[in-house]
């Protein structure tokens, strides 16, 4: 059925119906209305879920923790310095192998203080052993939270669904809901794995390990984000076609002008596609859904016509070659044989807008023949 | 409960761990446990406890145990309790596992430092486990650092008996008035050698719906740098001399369990301890009685607790 739903509506609606056993969240702009909307849930009854009002995010994480090791469903939404807060907690979650999941609404970090959306908050946790993905609207964000349970207890990993902070978190349209009954059937009972509160076989998590074990446990994790390839398609495919692939393509077949790009800002960038489509240039667009484990492989099947490619970041590289997305996918298309000219696009930091007319002006200076390594999009001189 | 029961039960932390010679700390994690009939969680804190029972592949553990991070065992204690409800609430656990305990241990760093915040959100939330301070006054697994539970004037790693700086030069933080501040249904204080009231304490701690705090001085032999003998020696002088004093609050109201005939000096106490080894200089004679004026004001502001609860 259709409902009007926010994008942190639409990821409220999916934690109603996964009916988690445990939420703990802190509150935070821009995702305070999952926190806010759910304790309503609890409040009128809606839900069984036990949900504790912890008083920092630091401490939302670890709770999940002490509940996903109990054999619970634990969940929690934050953004930004709830989230670089949490850093050292999603570290153990992700070495502890928790099916977690959290709800991770993007927004700057501080100093200077914004409230608004970048992308630098998750991307700083690239490494924390978290399954990443990315949604660009209410609509997959409902969808990737009805999926991530299941993603989780089949890779024994945790996920982070993030969106846009005001673009996505804000913003209402309609998104196609399952019924409750169809929502629970797919998400289906916990997976169970050996926990606190089974006493028959007492279990001790999180013990010190020597130099002599550790190396190959982080080896395990390491594993299991390339196993776990498969079973987010898997997972998805059985949701709904279009989430067969880790990747959106859009209008890609013959590229030879390609932007790559992460959430809500594919949806400006599709519109100067088109633009330019019809003035006859052949352009086209890849947008990453799931950013870790990162889709490499797909990515490069899909731009093998590429002659330009612009990958556009949503946070500053500060001392590095270049953004997040830009780095990853230059080690990857290293070893194409076309080797495409990369350029790299800095956009939205702190909520600097972008529409398609500054998508466009990408898609136009990436035709110029000598261009910056790195640009900055939309800033003023 | 008493000793010869607490003794004869299964023992939930089993020999073969590592820790120290005269270390209080297994001595005290046994004899809180074996009060408990009910299933047990324990939550640890990185420290000495943390590594010493539980180095993959092998645990000296007999109950499901965990460990996550230093300053967040509260935290972590909190989400178990959470758990607990919701699975019963959709009767998801059954049996004595619906009677499970949760007991939380984290030395005097996790608690009265970086641990404060997770420990004081949990206190107010009430909810329904057991947090125990295992207080050996300072952070002995890294080689005893500073922690705001040293007393005043000892000497530690960070706050060495220099020259001008002679040890550590401010009080220990009142961490059991910390929490009582919460008002939460029960709070104590005892020793790792004063065994009935050590369990006695520990029995009602745990059996108390809602948040329970225990404060448990432990000896550190290693970093006191005493003779390994004289832990649980120094323990009873803690009590002794004031130091330390045996006291619990329930619901609000404060209890002394042992008042001395006459309080013995403070110097009975710092015997032994090479950490105050430098109190002794004539030059140093002043924070000694400082330490003195502390120890006694402090009891003065107990005994006038107790009276007016």
């Amino acid at each position: 059925m259709q409902k009007i739903l926010t994008g942190n509506e639409a990821a409220a609606e999916a934690m109603r119906q996964i009916e988690p056993d445990v939420v703990a969240a802190y509150p935070i702009t821009p995702s305070t209305k999952i926190p806010e909307k759910f304790s309503e849930f609890v409040a009128n009854g809606k839900v069984r879920t036990e949900f504790v009002a912890v008083e920092s995010e630091h401490s939302a994480m670890s709770a999940c923790i002490g509940a996903a090791a109990s054999g619970a469903r634990a969940m929690t939404a934050t953004s930004s310095q709830g989230l670089a807060l949490m850093h050292e907690v999603l570290v153990n979650a992700g070495g502890m192998r928790l099916p977690i999941v959290v709800a991770n609404v993007n927004r700057a970090l501080s100093a200077p203080l914004s409230i608004h959306g970048d992308h630098s908050d998750s991307l700083l946790e690239r490494d924390s052993g978290w399954i990443q993905l990315f949604a660009s609207s209410p609509q997959e964000v409902y969808d990737l939270m009805i999926q991530s349970f299941p993603i989780a207890e089949k890779t024994r990993l945790p996920v982070m669904v993030c969106f846009d902070g005001f673009e996505t978190s804000h913003l209402s349209t309609n998104v196609e809901v399952l019924s409750d009954t169809a929502a629970q059937k797919f998400v289906g009972q916990p997976k169970k794995f050996p926990n606190l509160f089974d006493f028959g076989k007492p279990v001790t998590l999180g013990g010190y390990t020597s130099p002599e074990y550790f190396f190959e446990v982080k080896r395990g994790q390491f594993e299991a984000f390339e196993n776990s390839r498969k079973i987010i398609s898997a997972v998805g495919k059985k949701f709904a076609a279009n989430y067969t692939a880790p990747i959106e393509k859009f209008k890609i077949a013959d590229a030879e002008l390609v932007l790559v790009v992460m959430g809500s800002a594919a949806g400006a960038a599709k519109v100067a596609v088109e633009k330019l489509r019809a003035k006859g240039k052949k352009a086209g667009l890849i947008r990453v859904r799931t950013f870790r484990p990162f889709p490499g492989k797909e990515i490069l099947a899909a731009c093998g016509k590429a002659k330009k490619i612009g990958i556009l970041d949503r946070m500053v590289p500060l001392g590095s070659e270049g953004g997040v997305l830009f780095n990853e996918l230059n080690s990857i298309l290293y070893s194409n044989n076309s080797k495409p000219t990369t350029s790299n696009f800095i956009y939205g930091i702190g909520q600097r807008q972008f529409n398609p007319d500054h998508a466009e002006q990408i898609f136009a200076d990436l035709q110029k023949n000598k261009l910056p390594k790195i640009n900055f999009v939309n800033l003023r001189a | 409960m008493n000793l010869q029961a607490a003794a004869s039960r299964k023992t939930r932390l089993t020999g073969g761990h590592r820790l120290c010679p005269g270390c209080g700390l297994g001595a005290i994690v046994k004899q809180v446990l074996a009060t408990i009939d009910d299933p047990v969680v324990v939550v640890n804190a990185t420290g000495c406890l943390e590594i010493c029972t539980s180095a993959y592949p092998q645990t000296a553990w007999e109950t499901p145990w965990i460990h996550s991070l230093f300053e967040n065992t509260a935290a972590v204690a909190s989400g178990i309790d959470a758990a607990r409800k919701a699975l019963v609430r959709k009767k998801k656990l059954s049996g004595k596992a619906k009677n499970l305990k949760i007991v939380a241990f984290a030395g005097d760093g996790g608690t009265y430092d970086i641990g404060l915040q997770a420990l004081s959100g949990a206190l107010e939330r009430g909810h329904d486990f057991t947090f125990i301070c295992l207080d050996n006054e300072g952070y002995m697994n890294t080689g005893y650092q500073r922690s705001s539970a040293s007393p005043l004037g000892a000497a530690t790693s960070t706050s060495p008996a220099g020259k001008i700086l002679a040890g550590k030069q401010t009080a220990r933080k009142d961490i059991l008035g910390i929490v009582a501040a919460h008002r939460i249904p029960y709070a104590a204080q005892s020793t790792a050698a004063h065994h009935l009231d050590l369990i006695a304490k520990a029995k009602k701690a745990i059996e108390t719906p809602g948040p329970a705090f225990l404060n448990i001085f432990s000896p550190c032999p290693t970093n006191w740098k005493a003779p390994t003998a004289l832990g649980m020696e120094i323990c009873k002088k803690a009590v002794e001399t004031n130091f330390w004093p045996l006291a619990e609050i329930t619901n609000g109201k404060w209890k002394l369990n042992f008042k001395p005939q006459s309080r013995k000096p403070i110097e009975e106490f710092l015997a032994g301890q090479k950490r105050f080894r430098h109190l002794s200089k004539p030059e140093n004679l002043k924070l000694k009685q400082q330490l003195q004026k502390e120890v006694d004001q402090k009891w003065q502001e107990l005994l006038q607790l107790t009276e007016i609860s």
